[in-house]
């Protein structure tokens, strides 16, 4: 089934060191500021396409800093397909370590995937690689470094795929706005640092001041939470403390801007290149039209807000009417910080920038514990935390994103629950590395995200999400398999059932071409935004036939997300896509061989 | 540019309606969220399978996985590479080591005679799970040298959530020279308490044991509350070095410390001293006071 490649395409190269870095100065056209949009030539387009990996100064908000670039910038270059064709990727490698780079979304052989271990042994240091393959898809996607923390340091960029046929999205103008984080301290640091006290970047915690205030939880929601050692307000491991939050490597101060004229259809493809944040979007004044989500047209959406995970893509379209400024916020899920942005017929202009809203807190929810939200709904959750507060009334009424708040208080069991009951998930290996077995996990594919749930308006939610065309696989599944998230936040160790990568665990086993229901539960407190490599699942729910098709899915704690998916041949690493999370070892290997008996 | 088709094909883009097939999961009450403004389309797949039918109440067969493959296959394609490449994959996703180091007080107890002063640091090498631990503490007054100097070098292994096990050998500096071994635990306990116990075993057969608690309390962020308690007790007599048996001595503390960085507060604080029963009436019949109160004033700083 596997062909070899006629020759191995290892290059050479000249040897020399980075030379020439350049400033962010030199971004990208399409990532500049007062962009008027995406032009054809700004992109890298066509089948021999150059990149160099090297080292590179950046600059935001004046301020220096390092990074790993493509072709010197952060990000680095918008490659720009068309579905059909073929490709011809030169990556010259000019750092003194290993590099790669994973097409993230992409459906390649495994070989061409990128991930050094798995799909090919990587690019060593003065090394050019030539990745080979034909371009089988639309959409919009990105590409980044599966090695090292080379992609917290500036190691990704965005690509764009157009359909070989009519592109069913009508827009007059298009933006590409990539997320990400950045720190000006090395990512090893922040690491070393996580694995030394846990919740050490998180300057939002719960205070005596707060309980004194009447703010937050109450003393027996506090005791009880402390009991079971666990922070509600351990929503984001990285925070802004030490991020800066950037859209195409622009600072908030930096304000970057993306022209419209009044009246446009404008498409904003969204991509979140973050490190360690998972972001909620909004344009205050704008209605947002979903039409694509992880490079996968759906039937057009139209919300408020969205709740965007690591390495996920969302298209959309806003016709904003006016002749004015629009902001763009992408708020971090921890409410630390944000990334902010500006729609604008002219360059110059701004509008106002929202204050940061109050940050969440997690819930018995977020632990899998929530018995009043068990047993009734997935998707009625939402509103469920009133449940608690005796609201008996049924959450149906609310539309996601605008549930009633949850009533102070109201969070609390008042009987103990057991939270480390290893019969419950009989595959994971207990040990010091599972804090927490999520006792009644539920499917939140209904839910806008933590911190989503009472924001006064509509937000988006994977049920929302409804795939355009029909699926290419409508089979029912011929087994199902049950992967745990297991974590221990104190340890800052992360998992699947319970194995870091480290320790050798047995890979997922699938034949090629079957059909496996796949469920993700949450052990953890935390969201994990889950990537598998050279597969598109289907997230069921909905109509058989028409699935939403993700690369990435965001499991919320406490939560479980099924999917179901046809192997494809090949090993393809399958990861948390948290940086730090798979770098502490949540990280797996679908084995996908053919059939026993099957030729091969 | 492209301005045609979605807007003929879905007459609804830009509208707050969005297109929803008619929800066949109903009775899950998981779509109740959808707005109910536009009519659902029909199903344009309908007839592809079970058009009606949710995904979700597909039967699932029962078909065992198939074996783990022992091979790897880009070995097939790479011929060489790859196991250097799955040795740093594996480094790389969990396998770290790390090196942390905790100087938890450093501190000077200003008196009516001579000042005194104290430490306690920890150094910590390794994985996740095995990790080399280095602990000194003591306590001197200027002018008069040290009182107490110990260090301990141990072995420490995650065994639980929240708790290591950690043994290995003390030494004693002052006020002798004695050499221990030692086993005990470190860890947290539910309500946010650290804790740390250990048994040590000198090489004159002597048993003793040490126990501490405290606690962060979070005043604000930064402005940090730590109530701390120790509990020597030891199972022999032994009147040379002034100790009794059972109950020698208890230290009460709270310090209140700003985090200026995570890494870096000043505290200063409140260190309280008894010594009990036997232990108390050595110290007694020496001259000095079985108990002692002092300001505190020092650093807590890690990396």
């Amino acid at each position: 089934m596997i062909r070899t490649p006629d020759r191995r395409f290892l290059l050479k190269a000249g040897g020399a060191f980075a030379g020439g870095a350049t400033l962010s100065a030199l971004l990208p056209g399409w990532a500049r500021s007062a962009t008027p949009g995406l032009t054809r030539p700004a992109a890298l387009t066509g089948e021999d396409i150059k990149l160099t990996i090297g080292h590179a100064p950046i600059a935001i908000e004046g301020r220096r800093g390092h990074a790993i670039a493509i072709n010197g910038t952060v990000p680095g270059p918008l490659i720009r397909l068309r579905e059909g064709q073929k490709v011809r990727l030169a990556v010259e490698n000019r750092l003194s370590e290993d590099t790669s780079i994973h097409w993230h979304g992409l459906i390649v052989p495994f070989h061409m995937d990128g991930v050094p271990g798995v799909s090919f042994p990587g690019i060593r240091a003065g090394e050019t690689f030539v990745y080979e393959f034909p371009i089988v898809q639309y959409g919009t996607y990105w590409y980044h470094s599966h090695s090292g923390l080379q992609e917290l340091m500036g190691h990704y960029a965005p690509m764009v795929i157009d359909p070989a046929g009519a592109d069913p999205v009508a827009y007059d103008r298009e933006h590409v706005v990539v997320l990400s984080d950045y720190s000006f301290t090395h990512p090893h640091t922040l690491f070393q640092r996580m694995k030394g006290q846990g919740g050490v970047f998180n300057l939002q915690k719960q205070t005596v001041g707060g309980l004194l205030a009447g703010r937050d939880q109450t003393l027996a929601e506090r005791l009880e939470w402390a009991k079971m050692r666990m922070d509600p307000t351990d929503i984001s491991d990285v925070t802004g403390a030490v991020y800066t939050y950037l859209v195409n490597g622009h600072g908030p101060a930096d304000n970057w801007t993306g022209l419209f004229a009044p009246g446009e259809r404008v498409r904003i493809r969204f991509v979140n290149a973050a490190a360690q944040t998972i972001f909620n979007v909004r344009i205050p004044g704008l209605k947002l039209t979903v039409v694509q989500a992880d490079g996968q047209h759906v039937r057009p959406v139209t919300v408020d807000e969205f709740q965007i995970g690591n390495a996920e893509t969302y298209d959309i379209i806003v016709q904003p009417a006016e002749d004015r400024a629009y902001t763009l916020v992408a708020e971090a899920v921890d409410r630390s910080g944000l990334a902010r942005a500006t729609l604008a017929p002219r360059p110059g202009m701004s509008a106002e920038v929202p204050p940061l809203r109050e940050r969440p807190l997690a819930t018995m929810k977020d632990m899998g514990m929530d018995m009043a939200a068990h047993g009734g709904s997935a998707g009625g959750d939402h509103a469920g935390h009133g449940d608690h507060a005796g609201h008996a009334a049924p959450a149906a009424a609310a539309l996601p994103g605008t549930a009633p708040p949850r009533q102070r208080g109201s969070d609390v069991m008042g009987h103990s629950m057991e939270m480390l009951d290893y019969s419950k998930a009989p595959q994971v290996k207990t040990g010091p590395g599972v804090q927490m077995i999520a006792p009644m996990p539920q499917d939140r594919t209904g839910d806008p995200g933590q911190g989503l749930e009472s924001v006064g308006h509509r937000v988006l939610t994977y049920r929302d999400l409804i795939a355009l065309e029909p699926n290419p696989d409508t089979r029912a599944p011929e087994r199902a398999l049950e992967i745990r998230l297991t974590g221990n936040m104190e340890r800052f160790m992360w998992g699947f059932d319970g194995f870091k990568w480290s320790e050798g665990p047995k890979p997922y086993a699938f034949r090629a071409g079957e059909r496996v229901r796949v469920t993700l539960v949450n052990d953890t407190m935390m969201t994990h935004p889950i990537h598998l490599h050279g597969h598109f699942f289907d997230l069921v729910h909905g109509p058989v036939g028409h699935l939403p098709r993700k690369h990435t899915v965001n499991v919320l704690p406490g939560g479980k997300v099924t999917f179901d998916m046809t192997a494809e041949p090949g090993d393809w690493a399958f990861h948390c896509h948290m940086m730090f999370h798979m770098h502490a070892g949540m990280f797996q290997v679908f084995k996908v061989r053919p059939a026993e008996g099957a030729a091969g | 540019m492209k301005t045609l088709l979605l807007a003929a094909a879905f007459p609804l883009i830009g509208g707050a309606a969005n297109a929803q097939p008619a929800d066949p999961h109903a009775g899950h009450a998981g779509h109740e969220h959808h707005a109910p403004a536009a009519p659902a389309p029909a199903d344009p797949h309908a007839g592809h399978g079970t058009p009606t039918g949710s995904a979700a109440d597909l039967p699932i067969g029962s078909a065992a996985p198939p074996p783990t493959p022992a091979d790897d296959l880009a070995d097939r394609v790479w011929s060489s590479g790859m196991d250097r490449a799955r040795t740093v994959l594996a480094q790389e996703h969990g396998g770290m080591r790390h090196l942390n180091g905790w100087l938890d007080r450093f501190e000077v107890r200003p008196g009516s005679g001579d000042d005194a002063y104290a430490w306690e640091a920890r150094l910590r090498y390794g994985g996740d799970i095995n990790r080399l631990v280095l602990k000194t503490e003591g306590e001197g007054e200027f002018g008069h040298g040290l009182e107490e100097a110990q260090v301990q070098a141990l072995w420490s292994r995650a065994v639980t959530a929240y708790f290591d096990l950690q043994a290995g050998v003390r030494q004693d500096l002052e006020p002798r020279g004695r050499t221990y071994a030692t086993v005990g635990f470190e860890g947290l306990a539910p309500y946010w308490w650290d804790v740390e116990g250990a048994l040590f075993l000198s090489t004159k057969g002597d048993l003793s044991a040490r126990f501490e608690v405290s606690h962060d309390l979070r005043l604000t962020n930064r402005l940090i509350l730590e109530p701390s308690a120790e509990l020597h007790l030891a199972s022999q007599d032994d009147p040379r070095s002034g100790q009794g048996s059972g109950l020698t001595d208890a230290e009460l503390g709270l310090r209140l410390r700003y985090e200026i960085r995570r890494e870096f507060a000043p505290y200063v604080g409140v260190h309280y001293e008894r010594k009990f029963g036997d232990t108390a009436d050595y110290a007694r019949a020496a001259g000095e006071d079985a108990e002692e109160t002092r300001v505190v004033v020092g650093l807590k700083s890690w990396f």
